[in-house]
């Protein structure tokens, strides 16, 4: 039963979205209201884009070489550092709020930096909290690296970048692969930092201008659920084709590793 | 280990992300702990100490009090009906039944979609006059009509509802896991010991999988406590607050009403409430790590 439920919502609420009608299936075919819904989000869906692939290559960066570190130069502090470090992911960003919207609008006016208001800021703050969700990943994976293996690169005189380079590095593939979607789709998919940072409709996300979208009484509901379907093609698509590895950073964020 | 030239570098890798995590968690923790203290109620920054006020004035208001109903209510539905789900789901699944991966898969796309999506369509299935009330009525269940997010006494499940339709395939994958981590030698022994299948999962299957559940427990725990989009878009504070959430709360208080002394205290109280969810698990996993 329950799971009978849960595949034909799964895929009624889909179903429906292309739906002209509401349970009754379509007479013909037609993609105009999800040409009517491109139209007005076209923008944002291009905003998101330019929001997400920077702020995903950046996070899993810098998550590579933090877990490079933790993994395989253990230093004094680090067990207090890496939970302290992990903290940071399960807080509500609630918290860190109002702060955020002060110093990215202090950035602009002192630093010149515009930062409050534009994808570029919104990029620094996702890059900023996915360092511990990144960070994990990467290290988790990385301490399944033998370390005989990077012990044999330094005594054939490799040394910090050298080990990254020729050891670590070449091996990184399922990682990256892991952490980019894992970005891809929590950045996406993100509502607070965008709906609270980027207030001019033009600069805004998808996921904000199909909020405000389903929120105006004089959008047709067809094109909101064709907006809505627009919003979640691009993760789905990933999901679909990739999601194997989805399944497994999921489980790597969620079971350590 | 390593040698004493290589050290260098290895910290200074790590010291840009722990002065940004530094400053930007922890600082910004310290300085919004500041705000809620202060007499910051108008859009015009007054950092004036006027201590407890805002969080004594915040707990006698309505609103708060129904939030905080809210978010007890809402959590415990809520992982209780990702978890029974989640793990029926899974043993289902486990049977090797045909066609598994397409059921894993269908079951898990919600995952990956925004809450702002589910809530959007969520509010148009539970529509009092179209959606899933339509669908009973054309299937002759015109009975089973239900005003969902309309009454305010039902109206907190009818996003229980959504929030689990999202998160209870994940909770599935991860029991999955798990089942397919229990030895098949044992579950055979104890059958061979004449074990019951119901049995076999009362006594042995849940007690294996109980680090599973834990961990299911804190993840959809602390989503659910700072739960925010999925409410914003479904049904905003629903009537008389009856799903109104200290997110929705705090966003609205801070960034559309200026008071952002009272919306700080809220982000605070939040962050109180998940970390008492989190940090004893943190706690506990970096212990067990430093052991082995």
């Amino acid at each position: 039963m329950p799971v009978y439920v849960l595949v034909v919502n799964g895929l009624k609420s889909f179903r429906e979205v292309s739906l002209s009608r509401m349970w009754a299936l379509p007479a013909d075919l037609s993609f105009d209201s999800f040409a009517a819904a491109y139209a007005r989000l076209r923008p944002n869906v291009l905003n998101s884009v330019r929001l997400v692939v920077p702020a995903t290559v950046l996070a899993a960066v810098v998550g590579s070489l933090n877990g490079y570190v933790l993994a395989h130069w253990k230093f004094r502090g680090a067990d207090l550092l890496f939970p302290l470090l992990l903290f940071g992911m399960f807080i509500p960003y609630q918290s860190v709020l109002i702060p955020l919207v002060q110093f990215l609008q202090w950035a602009g006016q002192t630093l010149g930096v515009q930062l409050y208001g534009t994808i570029g800021g919104l990029v620094l703050v996702h890059v900023v909290y996915g360092i511990p969700i990144t960070t994990l990943i990467f290290r988790n994976y990385y301490a399944t690296i033998p370390a005989d293996l990077v012990e044999a690169a330094r005594i054939d005189g490799a040394g910090f970048a050298g080990i990254y380079r020729h050891v670590v590095l070449p091996l990184s593939a399922p990682a990256f692969v892991v952490v980019a979607i894992w970005e891809f789709t929590a950045v996406w998919n993100e509502f607070l930092f965008a709906v609270t940072i980027t207030s001019h409709p033009a600069r805004q996300p998808v996921t904000v201008a199909l909020q405000n979208l389903a929120g105006s009484q004089i959008v047709e509901w067809n094109v909101q659920m064709a907006g809505a379907l627009l919003a979640a093609l691009p993760t789905l698509l990933v999901y679909i084709f990739l999601g194997r590895f989805f399944l497994r950073g999921l489980l790597a964020g969620a079971l350590k590793g | 280990m390593s040698r004493a030239r290589d050290r260098l570098p290895a910290v200074l890798v790590l010291v840009p992300s722990v002065v940004a995590v530094g400053v930007f968690v922890y600082g910004f923790i310290g300085w919004t702990a500041y705000v809620s203290l202060s007499g910051w109620t108008t859009f015009i920054p007054d950092l004036s100490f006027v201590g407890r006020r805002n969080y004594v004035e915040l707990f006698q208001t309505f609103r708060f009090q129904a939030d905080l109903r809210n978010t007890v209510v809402f959590t415990l539905t809520f992982l209780a009906a990702c978890l029974v789900l989640g793990f029926l789901l899974a043993v289902l699944l486990d049977q090797r039944v045909r066609g598994e991966a397409l059921f894993r898969n269908v079951f898990l796309f919600p995952m990956s979609i925004s809450f702002i999506v589910t809530g959007v369509v969520w509010q148009w299935l539970l529509n009092p006059s179209t959606g899933i009330n339509l669908l009973l009525e054309h299937v002759g269940l015109g009975v089973l009509r239900s005003p969902w997010y309309t009454e305010p006494r039902i109206a907190i499940f009818s996003v229980v509802l959504a929030a689990t339709w999202q998160l209870s395939g994940f909770t599935m994958a991860m029991y999955l896991a798990g089942l397919r981590g229990i030895p098949e030698e044992l579950l055979e022994a104890a059958r061979v010991d004449g074990a019951s299948e119901w049995a076999l999962y009362r006594y042995v299957v849940v007690p294996l999988l109980a680090p599973i559940t834990l961990s299911a427990v804190i993840v959809l725990g602390h989503i659910s406590l700072k739960i925010f989009d999925l409410v914003f878009a479904m049904t905003g504070s629903g009537p008389a607050f009856s799903t109104d959430v200290p997110g929705v709360f705090m966003f609205e208080t801070t960034f559309r009403g200026n008071r952002f002394a009272e919306g700080a205290a809220i982000a605070i109280v939040m962050l109180l409430l998940v970390a008492v969810l989190i940090v004893p698990y943190l706690w506990s996993t970096t212990r067990q790590e430093a052991r082995t």
